[in-house]
């Protein structure tokens, strides 16, 4: 606690920075353990997987858990579907809530406030609390089991309207007004100004739907039967669970699962984190 | 789809109003086909399916929707009265008291921790965020193997006998070790970007104030970060009402020892799909609804009132 200064203005090995160092290095192994033992246990033979007492490392490391993963599994099918759903949500979700965040906050039309008012309602809504009747309503569109019916209805989150309402917002006017007196249209104005102008507010929004669709379970667990349409954390959760738990072979596919997003993180952490603190303090 | 059609309408047919109140011109008049896209999308799969879960609660329907008989509030009559849903609903309060002080407390501290010392704070970042990236069930299943009594690394790291999953009283302390490792990443991330927002000038007055490093953590840094915690106690708060993918996977899809951590969720779900009762689980669902609104509405009031006296 000796360095309530700014980051950066002091590079010192002083006591505090040494202990502080340290602390930040012990919590750190504390969070990477649980992941570091799936790994390793992925890398165990089964029978070794289980054995007593357990221990880290495996005696003898194999691949043959991930090997069996790939070569039975329709892993390759879940990895495939997650892939699609992901992408689809991710692409419908910023077209459709720019647009919108767009429209309540610089174009007028009758009823916009109630209109907003019930968007804002929204927030309130997800799978969890009213999955059975939507679970009927995408049953009344013959969308069980199908992409469609995993996808559309996750492609109308209120909350990233309202970020990119209170983003369009902030921006200056003028720029708009500029480009009316050199008749531009709206559509126009929208796709060659504003978009441009809110990349970093449309990539944390991108961001932020990919993970929570990639990881998304409640929904499509929901919504599909048929194991060859699940997605990761479906098939894993539900398929790989149901008979005698294979444990080399879950922890494998649960790496499967993570990994992408890990890697993309380690990436763009910049751009990640300063997402998910934008989209998360916009809730201010 | 008739809500999207009827609250579009007004956009389309009359641009006149439009044009009289925005002199600009026709540039205004298309605001209606902005939000048309994603209107229909929430009509469809947020408005319709609040307006038919109200309307099926007050009906006897099952899952394949036929025979569906308006039967009044009997539904919500026999909710108040069901021990069951009362358990679920102290079940996933259980688990929200549990969590959420938890959570909260954990991401403050991280983020002092990962704000204050100078190298690699990247990888502080990187290695506290990480959990949250991972989906849910592969972290409840992660945990349901670390917390194996025999195989499982938890016991044999701390040398304990604990049967972690399988007695009532261990189980959702558990899940909330579980939620905590998997979570506190998001919460730690908005408190780190509060904090380094805080202007510097503040902590150099103070220290030439003459105060401590303890001093100005107490008296500017916790009153700066009012705000951010009142955020992150309120999406915890929502978040772990409807706490339901890491339980039941960790629990294997069942209601945990003796039923204990069976949360609202999951019995909304067992109650709608594997009973088949859709009209009794709308109406839990509609009074989960309600609270889960009422969380929010508090939130909203707070916040408001709390603006408002800034203001004065």
């Amino acid at each position: 606690m000796t360095t309530a200064v700014p980051a950066q203005s002091r590079r010192a090995w002083t006591p505090g920075q040494i202990v502080l160092t340290l602390l930040a290095t012990a919590v750190s192994a504390v969070f990477l353990a649980p992941l570091a033992w799936g790994l390793f246990t992925s890398l165990k033979s089964e029978t070794e997987a289980v054995a007593v007492p357990a221990h880290w490392l495996p005696k003898r490391w194999t691949g043959q858990a991930w090997k069996a993963l790939l070569d039975t599994g329709n892993i390759t099918d879940w990895f495939i579907n997650s892939l699609v759903v992901s992408v689809c949500v991710t692409s419908v979700v910023l077209l459709v809530s720019a647009l919108a965040g767009y429209g309540f906050a610089r174009t007028e039309f009758r009823g916009k406030g109630v209109l907003m008012g019930l968007v804002m309602s929204g927030l309130m809504v997800s799978p969890a609390v009213l999955g059975v009747p939507l679970f009927t309503t995408v049953q009344q569109l013959g969308m069980v089991d199908t992409y469609w019916g995993m996808i559309l209805p996750q492609c109308a989150p209120a909350a990233m309207v309202y970020i990119l309402y209170k983003f369009f917002q902030g921006i200056p006017r003028e720029l708009e007004e500029a480009a009316f007196i050199d008749g531009a249209g709206r559509w126009r104005v929208f796709f060659t100004i504003v978009v441009p102008l809110s990349r970093p507010s449309l990539a944390a929004v991108g961001i932020f739907t990919f993970i929570a669709s990639w990881n998304n379970f409640l929904w499509p667990y929901m919504v599909t039967n048929n194991p060859d349409l699940m997605t990761m954390p479906n098939g894993i959760a539900t398929v790989m669970n149901s008979y005698g738990i294979q444990w080399a072979q879950l922890m494998a596919g649960g790496l499967m699962a993570g990994l992408p997003l890990i890697v993309v993180f380690v990436f763009f952490q910049r751009q990640i984190v300063a997402g998910v603190a934008h989209t998360g303090l916009a809730g201010q | 789809m008739t809500t999207a059609e009827t609250v579009l309408a007004p956009a389309r047919t009359e641009p006149a109003t439009a044009r009289a109140v925005f002199r600009g011109g026709q540039r205004f008049q298309h605001g209606g086909w902005f939000v048309a896209p994603f209107l229909t999308l929430f009509a469809v799969f947020v408005i319709w399916p609040l307006v038919r879960g109200v309307h099926l609660s007050l009906t006897d329907a099952n899952i394949t929707g036929t025979g569906e008989r308006f039967i009044g509030l009997d539904n919500y009559r026999e909710a108040l009265r069901d021990p069951l849903m009362w358990d679920a609903l102290g079940h996933s309060a259980y688990f929200t008291l549990l969590a959420v002080p938890c959570i909260t407390v954990l991401a403050f501290l991280l983020a002092m921790l990962a704000h204050h010392v100078e190298r690699g704070q990247w990888l502080w970042r990187l290695c506290f965020f990480m959990p949250f990236l991972l989906p849910s069930t592969v972290a409840g299943n992660l945990w349901q193997w670390l917390f194996n009594p025999g195989t499982g690394m938890v016991n044999h790291v701390f040398g304990l006998q604990t049967p972690w999953l399988t007695d009532a009283s261990y189980a959702m302390p558990a899940i909330v070790i579980e939620t905590l490792w998997w979570t506190v990443g998001f919460s730690f991330l908005l408190y780190l970007a509060a904090l380094q927002s805080i202007p510097a000038h503040l902590y150099e007055a103070a220290k030439l104030d003459g105060a401590g490093a303890w001093q100005r953590t107490v008296h500017i840094t916790l009153p700066m970060l009012r705000t951010i915690t009142g955020l992150v106690v309120a999406l915890q708060i929502l978040a772990s009402l409807q706490v339901f993918d890491q339980a039941v996977v960790m629990m294997d899809f069942g209601p945990g020892p003796e039923n204990s951590t069976r949360t609202f969720v999951q019995y909304t779900l067992e109650e709608g799909f594997t009973s088949y009762r859709v009209g009794y689980a709308s109406a839990i669902s509609v009074i989960f609804f309600v609270i889960i609104a009422a969380v929010a509405l508090a939130r909203m009031w707070l916040l408001r009132n709390r603006t408002e006296e800034a203001a004065r």
